[in-house]
């Protein structure tokens, strides 16, 4: 009997605001607003975090990862026809930061190869990363077909290759590709495998981004050196790089920042140039939070602001309906209606009105992530939890606002409530 | 209708017992409004006794404090002294939720201009207070329907009451006052909006009422109305200036 008692105080609530429509859905409009900033504001910031994530998960929480990069000066003061230049990180460099911080679990090596391959009938240049078969642990790759590299590829008698996804697509290889030959530069490679990899987005470059295949490292030193040699614009350039990156792998998250940080002072020492960068994948966990704090103060005050503004609004109205209807609670009080009668019977109203607007609120607040998505490419995530904590606060706005009409309503004397015109 | 309502002048408070049957007694009641410095007597040393099933006219110029008096009857209001009983019930000293129950429970109220509720139909109308006594909706629906049919609006009770005419309305009223059976049914110049025709209607329904037990005060300044009354009550000034039976 109670449940339906509830129900129809709601009702007559409804039926009462229905009476004045239009100034009723005006009143619900700061509602609607505040609560949509709430929802797309945690929609923005569930999706920044949610990138985040998917970007460590590409790249590793617990990795850093060093890249070798030419330097400045050495790209400027290119007036020599041919000229060597000479940059990067060292085997040397591997070995130093695998034998000095003891929180380095592993590292792995990768050497970039540029050489004209050869698949049955199709010839195109290939890029061919050369590594150690750890780093198919470091980076979890899908095999589509056959296996990954294994350590007994490092010594044995044939040199395995494994295609990448997009290296096979290049080379129109199929499952039925693998036990064929490759031919890289000058040697001859056994396709063992196809493995998926990985498509860098927006911010995060994967390290076998656009990589054809996949070699041992001492099989791609042994064959193709350390000697690049670039052709442009009729210019020839040679390259000496050993390592064009390295991974290395930390023991644990919490010792990331540090470790990377020691890499750093370490590389300073032996290198003369800044021909390396450091790369933190956890370091992005930062700057997404960034981006969701920005957008949380942004969106949070808009937020703020229009609740206040809506919760004002729904209780001026209700003011002025309390005045309106003094009669209405006079005749109430008279037949025997208790003040707290009274109160509730406002309270469900501005309630009422509050729970319309978080309604819509919530699906203008699920509609801005959406746009956000479709004009800006930023990722939202509009989550259950968002939409809960916007109903439980627009039921809060009309509780709190709607209480000072509401006490206003039944503390008027009755019998001048009832003389009131 | 012979039990006249007791009712002593001035001084003295009825005495208790003497209308054996009385359902409602007010004594040395007195009423005063402060506005700011001066004080504003609107009832002075009232003493009455109103007898069961008793049809009572209160009667007087404007400002003797008529309505006043109706109010405190009502339970709207406090006396400033003096006691009030109802059903043998003190009521001089409740608190407001309090006094709300008893007007929930012991009065029904018929106002000049039918005060009913614009947003809610007749029939909701006429169910406001088993609503506030917190009956089953099922059963105040059917009450409702019972007591729309007493004062004549059957077939009238999904309409809005501004789709009736004024002498339907204050049927409406008179129906939700019943609503609750209450001891005593107050009325302040209910044909006072009306034309004398459905004025006539109106008395001829509260009469019945009467006939039928129904303790009715009414507080009226036109004498043919107060004529269908047992007993008049002529106020002055704030007090009981006589009482014609
Ligand atoms: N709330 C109030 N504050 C101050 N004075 C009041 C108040 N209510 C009534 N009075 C005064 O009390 C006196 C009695 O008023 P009351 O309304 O009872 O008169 P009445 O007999 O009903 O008159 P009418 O026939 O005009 O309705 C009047 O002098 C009035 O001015
Ligand atoms: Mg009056």
């Amino acid at each position: 009997m109670h449940q339906s008692r509830v129900a129809r105080n709601i009702r007559l609530g409804i039926k009462t605001l229905l009476l004045h429509k239009l100034r009723s859905f005006l009143t619900t409009l700061g509602v609607v607003f505040g609560v949509g900033s709430v929802v797309a504001m945690l929609a923005v910031g569930e999706g920044a975090s949610a990138e985040a994530l998917e970007r460590i998960r590409k790249l590793g929480s617990d990795n850093i990862i060093l890249d070798s990069i030419k330097a400045t000066e050495d790209v400027q003061s290119g007036s020599v026809r041919s000229r060597i230049s000479i940059y990067g990180l060292t085997y040397d460099d591997e070995d130093r930061i695998g034998r000095t911080f003891e929180a380095v679990k592993r590292t792995v090596p990768v050497k970039l190869v540029r050489k004209e391959g050869r698949l049955g009938d199709r010839t195109l240049e290939v890029r061919v990363v050369g590594t150690s078969p750890v780093w198919f642990d470091l980076v979890r790759r899908e095999v589509i077909a056959g296996r990954l590299l294994g350590a007994e590829d490092d010594h044995g008698s044939t040199n395995a290759v494994v295609l990448t996804e997009y290296g096979a697509r290049r080379l129109l290889a199929t499952e039925n590709s693998i036990g064929q030959t490759l031919r890289i530069g000058g040697g001859y490679f056994e396709v063992v495998g196809i493995v998926r990899n990985e498509v860098s987005s927006e911010g995060v470059q994967v390290p076998d981004e656009e990589v054809d295949a996949y070699i041992p490292i001492h099989v791609a030193r042994g064959m193709f050196g350390d000697y690049v040699v670039r052709r442009s614009s009729g210019s020839r350039e040679q390259e000496f790089v050993e390592l064009h990156q390295i991974i290395v792998q930390v023991r644990s998250t919490e010792e990331v920042a540090a470790t990377a940080a020691g890499i750093e002072a370490m590389l300073a020492r032996f290198h003369k140039k800044m021909d390396y960068k450091v790369r933190v994948p956890l370091a992005l966990l930062r700057s997404a939070e960034a981006t969701k704090r920005t957008f949380n103060i942004v969106l949070g005050s808009i937020a703020g602001i229009s609740l206040l503004v809506g919760g004002i609004g729904i209780m001026n109205i209700m003011l002025a309906s309390v005045t309106e209807r003094t009669r209405e609670i006079g005749v109430r009080r008279a037949i025997g209606a208790k003040r707290g009668q009274i109160i509730s019977q406002f309270l469900i109203e501005t309630v009422v009105l509050s729970s319309v607007g978080g309604a819509i609120g919530i699906g203008v607040g699920a509609l801005i992530p959406w746009l956000i998505t479709l004009f800006a490419g930023m990722p939202t995530v509009v989550t259950a939890y968002s939409v809960v904590l916007s109903a439980g606060i627009s039921l809060a706005v009309g509780l709190v606002f709607g209480l000072y009409p509401a006490v206003r309503a039944a503390n008027l004397d009755p019998i001048e409530a009832l003389r009131h015109e | 209708m012979k039990a006249p309502p007791g009712a002593r002048p001035p001084r003295g408070a009825a005495p208790a017992g003497q209308g054996a049957a009385a359902v409602v007694s007010l004594r040395e009641v007195a009423k005063v409004y402060r506005m700011g410095e001066a004080e504003v007597s609107a009832l002075a040393g009232v003493s009455l006794e109103f007898a069961a099933g008793s049809f009572t006219a209160i009667m007087g110029p404007s400002g003797s404090g008529k309505s006043t008096l109706l109010n405190l009857l009502g339970c709207l209001d406090r006396p400033t002294s003096g006691s009030y009983f109802i059903a043998g019930e003190d009521v001089s000293r409740l608190d407001d939720d309090q006094l709300s129950e008893i007007r929930l429970r012991k009065i029904g109220f018929v106002f000049q201009s039918f005060n009913l509720i614009a947003q809610l139909s007749v029939r909701e109308n006429i169910e406001l207070p088993l609503y506030y006594q917190g009956w089953p909706h099922a059963e105040s629906m059917k009450r409702a329907e019972e007591l729309a049919g007493i004062v004549g609006l059957g077939g009238r009770l999904e309409h809005r009451p501004n789709q009736l005419s004024g002498g339907q309305q204050q049927r409406v009223a008179v129906a939700r006052a019943l609503a609750n059976d209450p001891e005593v049914l107050l009325a302040d110049e209910p044909t006072g909006n009306l034309d004398s025709a459905t004025g006539v209607q109106i008395m001829d329904l509260l009469r019945g009422l009467n006939e039928q037990g129904k303790t009715i005060v009414m507080v009226t300044h036109e004498p043919n109305i107060a004529a269908y009354a047992a007993a008049r009550v002529h106020m002055l000034d704030g007090r009981v200036d006589r009482i014609e039976e």
